[in-house]
């Protein structure tokens, strides 16, 4: 098994093929697209697959030290060409190709006129030691 | 084993320890020996006198951990100066574990965790369930606020504002796992009010009765929330309002108003009303009146502003929302609720979006998204 954090952004993914912002929507659609995420959630439950999963709110602040005692700097909010992470969800799967299978299946969550958004979604494994080889 | 009998005698077992001098961590390191000494003996032996058993088992343990301490002598001179243990009423030990654990030392989230452990019972897997952090996070928290009050001495009342504090942001934690924290913060409050004569003690009671009797109405089967105009009233716990309104009603009589009864009321007044549009609204602006006066909080000026809204029409709504600073909490929501309420939906679809934006949570974010989305959608486009 192997962990894997599959990404969805706010902005900073290539464009969504059925891109309208979801205010747009009709809110039966709303519903639809928010099951969805939740039936898949569930049954990666059940199948032992799901991890963990979050959304984030949309702002975010910069910040750093600088120097001792010295407050650290905060900028924001980010400007609006910036790369931003709307949610996330780990899985724990077998194979490389499962991940990939998930995260295709999350992307078709279907958006305006009750299509697929075909969104992008990134999918970023886990470090981690290499498992024992038993074989 | 009866869990529930435990978990209501730990508090009072505790008291008495700290009561007799034992400092309060090592206490709490005993009672929990004590209940697990419980779980193995009583089932086969049970005790006739519970509560007398548990204080001497986690006495005697006490004193063992504290002979086996290298402070040994220091320890045993501030045994041998306390009185010996006489019947005291456990009303009074309860009462001053919720003093220590709303010490105002403690930062909240380390005040609420110890007042679920001590006063509440709860082992600290339900505490970290119930704040979905993991066990041992919540262990360290709770071992932290266990060291600062530590050393802390018992000889006068604490601020019962504090406390009331504390048990009104366990209310409002909601629960997951398998603890319910606003049943276990009414729980605890009623305790407390059993113990205190405060009319705000019955004020926090009450308010959480009222707010906790509309839970079920509160979300949809999907999960979605229903805003109160749209509940059905049917699915309210009657049972639970009559009570809370009853508690109200005597606490008011005594004339010492103060924050939790003034939102009691307004959350009374909501209870009450049959229907939406049968709300005495004019009767909650002057509850928010009485708020602003005591509190002077700027969120209570915005829930004030919406309730303008509806007893004097949509524009005093906006008029009295454009005289608070729009970067509060919910601003733009309210601003978006009025401007849909005036008849104007562009920009109110426009707002609910941007509310959306900010929203707090996952539940209202959705929520604001399909208010948008509704009035985009009568705008056709």
């Amino acid at each position: 098994m192997a962990k894997y954090l599959l990404l969805k952004h706010y902005r900073g993914a290539p464009a969504a093929v059925n891109d309208v912002p979801m205010e747009r929507w009709t809110p039966e659609e709303i519903s639809a697209h928010i099951q969805y995420m939740r039936d898949f959630a569930d049954r990666l439950e059940r199948s032992g697959e799901f991890v963990d999963g979050q959304a984030l709110a949309p702002e975010g602040l910069w910040v750093r030290y600088d120097g001792e005692g010295r407050p650290p700097v905060t900028d924001g909010p980010f400007a609006e060409t910036k790369d931003l992470i709307a949610g996330w969800m780990v899985i724990d799967v077998d194979s490389q190709e499962r991940a990939l299978e998930l995260a295709g299946e999350l992307s078709a969550a279907p958006g305006a006129g009750g299509k697929p958004i075909h969104e992008w979604l990134e999918v970023r494994p886990f470090l981690a030691a290499p498992p024992t080889i038993t074989d | 084993m009866d869990e529930a009998l435990l978990r209501s005698l730990t508090p009072g077992v505790l008291g008495i320890l700290v009561r007799r001098g034992a400092d309060f961590a090592a206490a709490e390191d005993a009672v929990q020996d004590a209940l697990v000494e419980a779980v193995r003996v009583w089932p086969e032996d049970p005790p006739r006198d519970a509560k007398g058993w548990l204080v001497t088992v986690a006495w005697r343990r006490f004193l063992d951990a504290t002979r086996a301490d290298t402070a040994r002598r220091r320890r045993e001179d501030l045994v041998e100066e306390e009185p010996a243990a006489g019947p005291a009423s456990a009303v009074d030990d309860t009462l001053r574990l919720y003093f220590l654990c709303a010490h105002p030392s403690l930062t909240p989230s380390s005040a609420v965790a110890l007042t679920l452990r001590a006063v509440g019972g709860l082992t600290t897997r339900q505490i970290a369930r119930a704040y979905l952090v993991p066990e041992a996070t919540m262990a360290q928290r709770i071992s932290r606020a266990k060291r600062t009050v530590s050393g802390v001495r018992f000889d006068r009342p604490g601020d019962v504002a504090t406390v009331l504090r504390v048990l009104y942001l366990v209310f409002n934690e909601g629960y997951s796992g398998d603890v319910d924290l606003a049943a276990e913060a009414i729980r605890l409050t009623r305790q407390l009010a059993a113990r205190v004569d405060h009319p705000e003690v019955a004020g926090l009671l009450a308010l959480m009765l009222l707010h906790h009797a509309r839970r079920a109405a509160r979300t949809a089967s999907d999960g979605s929330l229903v805003p109160l105009a749209e509940q059905d009233r049917s699915r309210w716990d009657t049972a639970s309002i009559a009570e809370g309104v009853a508690i109200l009603q005597a606490a008011l009589a005594r004339d010492r108003l103060g924050e939790f009864q003034a939102q009691a009321a307004v959350a009374a007044l909501h209870a009450d009303a049959p229907s939406a549009e049968d709300t005495d609204w004019v009767q909650i602006v002057e509850w928010y009146d009485e708020l602003v006066r005591l509190t002077d909080n700027p969120v209570v000026r915005l829930n004030r502003a919406v309730a303008v809204g509806e007893a004097d029409g949509p524009r005093a709504g906006l008029t009295a929302l454009a005289a608070l600073d729009d970067s509060l909490p919910r601003h733009t929501a309210a601003a978006a609720y009025l401007h849909e309420r005036d008849g104007d939906l562009a920009t109110a679809a426009r707002l609910y979006a941007e509310a959306a934006h900010k929203a707090p949570d996952l539940a209202e974010r959705d929520h604001l998204t399909r208010q948008a989305a509704r009035l985009n959608a009568r705008l056709g486009r």
